[in-house]
């Protein structure tokens, strides 16, 4: 089973997804590098946000859903019986198209996590620690007690990623993190992803576009295709490759606007 | 085109009239539909209060002003024992004596007791408030005729005696507090029990159990049907189960009391607290439903077991409406009469209840029972006791409306 090479962070085999009898993503193989940003870009319900989630087995909470195929972590089969999928998500964190951060302390927000995956050392530092990874420290440093709820879309939002890189996870999945917020929110959570990819693998879903081409190093275009309407890769390349010259006249359509 | 095929001009202005109309005729049926309700609400108020206030005609076997020297209101403790011990006969002075040493009794006990042995008021005819009020010559009238040398007064039939002094025989003596200690007793016990296993299933049902499996279907459905399953039918079960089948435990048998049989406190907070289960489980299903899946996914996507993400941000965030659920259940279990009566409530009772394994009344009961009985100053008191249940019930639903306003969160 050891033939992953170290370079990938995480690789899917023919992986199929499904809702019941309805295939929703056919086949997928993706090699996802290590300490890159790798995008999923494409329509409306091509599945890009199931395929994301299967990363770390939130669609485990849908109850007809089931997973044929593969995805290997260092070698490993996440979708093996012996594998726990709390465990699997402690590795692989998330961060949820609208910001939610729990209704508690921003101080709290952070901590909690952290508590209950067993955290042993100092509370107070991996606070600060995190919330200065996730760029959010100087504005919330005096107001650690209030309630999360207090801080405007785009500081919840960085609370958010806060609350994950403080679990350290190797991954990070960020499900469209920026379609809720202001074009300022948005540019501080790209820069803060091109910070975050120093220590981290982040996969994220996206419908715009600019953002992917730029924030991302790869890229994977998604599209429905045949008779099922299920989703599928259709190109996964380098990102200044699909923006540039895609192999794939439907790639090309996209990105250019004339379709989707 | 399209426009021609839309009302023009003065078909307009007829058209837009006629919608108008319309309108104005269901807003009018609506408004007559909350007067139709607030009449009725003030019907049942000013009835209630009509009976627990007005004139009484009474009369003394001995006149108070010839018992003693003194005035009787002025006399303390030891006059008024003095007093009984002359009045009364030396046997009936012994039993009082042995029931509670006269001098360990209060000087309200023991004026009381004057009362009610040696003047000994007897009511002739009571009458209602807006009688009272508005036809006072009448009233004057009809007692100077029909019963001369009686005292007509003004009588106010809750008082805070009422409240505190127990069961009698005599209206004029008789209080509301053995109903008001056996329903709080009553309650509690169902409480006690409804509340953690109605929440334990809300918590299963919601969080844990498969939505679309058949078996979990059938009990929701279930559920929601047994909180509209009539009251008589859990008595009907309490008297089954509780009363006979676990007479040992009701009863106390099991704990070493010997002295009841199953009718006890215990048998009624049980059934009382199977009776509100269903409402139970409703609400904390309602309000377990409210909190966003957004927060249960923010707890999944840190590392959470489920368990985790249930008691650190499900049930918390739930729980107002959790509490506000449990006490409109709880308002229902004070104001439930026909359980009662089969599982066997006391009619008279003079005694507090001491534990679970008591004999016990209700405050339902009591009204029920005293509504039943033909003299009308037993219907005095009913209405009395009406007021108290009712400012109990409204001080029960007001506590969960303020915690609801106040808990309740936007997110």
């Amino acid at each position: 089973m050891q033939t992953e090479t170290p370079q990938y962070a995480i690789e899917t085999r023919n992986l199929s997804i499904f809702y019941g009898p309805f295939e929703a993503v056919k086949d997928v193989d993706l090699k996802i590098e290590k300490g890159k940003i790798t995008a999923i870009i494409g329509p409306s319900g091509c599945g890009k946000s199931t395929l994301l989630r299967a990363f770390n087995r939130m669609n485990d909470f849908v109850p007809t859903s089931h997973v044929n195929g593969e995805i290997l972590m260092h070698g490993i089969n996440l979708y093996s019986k012996e594998i726990d999928p709390v465990e699997v998500r402690r590795r692989i964190g998330m961060v949820f198209q609208k910001p939610n951060p729990f209704p508690k302390s921003i101080y709290e927000n952070i901590a909690w996590g952290a508590r209950i995956n067993g955290f042993k050392g100092n509370m107070d530092e991996l606070v600060e620690q995190s919330l200065r990874g996730a760029a959010l420290w100087d504005e919330v440093k005096d107001k650690l007690k209030e309630s999360a709820y207090a801080l405007s879309g785009g500081q919840q939002q960085r609370l958010c990623i806060a609350r994950t890189i403080a679990i350290q996870p190797e991954i990070i999945l960020m499900d469209e993190p920026a379609s809720a917020l202001d074009p300022i929110s948005t540019l501080r959570i790209e820069e803060l992803m091109q910070e975050l990819k120093q220590n981290y693998t982040i996969i994220i879903v996206t419908h715009n576009m600019q953002q992917a081409a730029r924030v991302s190093d790869f890229t994977a275009m998604m599209m429905l295709f045949g008779e099922t309407r299920s989703g599928t890769v259709i190109e996964y390349d380098k990102t200044d490759i699909i923006f540039t010259r895609p192999g794939d006249k439907r790639t090309e359509d996209y990105v250019t606007g004339r379709f989707g | 085109m399209a426009k021609d095929l839309y009302p023009n001009k003065d078909d307009l202005q007829k058209f837009v009239d006629a919608r108008y109309r319309t309108a104005w005729v269901w807003q009018t049926v609506f408004l007559s539909a909350l007067l139709i309700a607030i009449l009725a609400l003030s019907a049942l108020i000013l009835n209630v209060v009509d009976g627990a206030f007005g004139y009484v005609v009474y009369e003394f076997k001995k006149d108070p002003a010839l018992v003693s020297e003194k005035p009787i209101d002025d006399l303390n403790q030891t006059e008024l024992i003095a007093l009984l011990k002359d009045n009364l006969s030396r046997g009936a002075y012994n039993k009082l004596n042995n029931e509670k040493v006269m001098e360990t009794r209060s000087e309200g006990e023991l004026y009381g007791l004057v009362i009610e042995r040696i003047i000994q008021v007897k009511t002739l005819k009571t009458y209602p408030l807006f009688e009272s009020l508005f036809n006072r010559a009448a009233i004057e009238a009809e007692v100077a005729e029909k019963f001369p040398g009686a005292r007509l007064e003004f009588r106010s039939w809750l008082t805070p005696d009422f409240l505190t002094t127990p069961m009698s025989s005599r209206a004029e003596f008789a209080g509301v507090r053995t109903a008001l200690f056996g329903t709080l007793w009553m309650v509690s016990i169902a409480i006690s029990f409804a509340l953690p296993v109605g929440i334990g299933a809300a918590i299963y049902l919601q969080e844990y159990a498969s939505k679309k499996s058949l078996m979990n279907k059938i009990i929701q459905t279930n559920i929601n049907n047994l909180a509209g399953v009539p009251s008589i039918v859990y008595g009907m079960l309490g008297l089954a189960i509780f009363v006979r089948a676990f007479e040992a435990l009701t009863s106390g048998a099991l704990f070493g009391v010997t002295d009841s049989n199953g009718r006890t406190i215990l048998s009624a907070g049980l059934t009382m607290g199977i009776l509100v289960l269903p409402l139970v489980i409703i609400n904390a299903q309602e309000a377990i439903k409210a909190v966003p899946d957004s927060i249960r996914q923010a707890a999944y996507g840190v590392g959470a077991t489920r368990w985790q993400t249930v008691w650190s941000h499900v049930l918390p965030n739930a729980l107002p409406g959790i509490l506000t659920g449990s006490i409109l259940a709880m308002s229902r279990a004070v104001g439930e009469t026909a359980p009662l009566i089969i599982v066997g409530a006391s009619t008279f009772i003079s005694v507090d209840p001491s534990g679970p394994f008591s004999k016990f009344t209700a405050l339902p009961i009591q009204i029920y029972q005293w509504t039943a009985r033909a003299q009308s100053e037993f219907h005095a008191i009913a209405a009395a006791a009406i007021i108290v249940l009712l400012v109990l019930l409204l001080t029960l639903n007001a506590t969960a409306i303020l915690l609801r306003n106040r808990f309740q969160r936007r997110y």
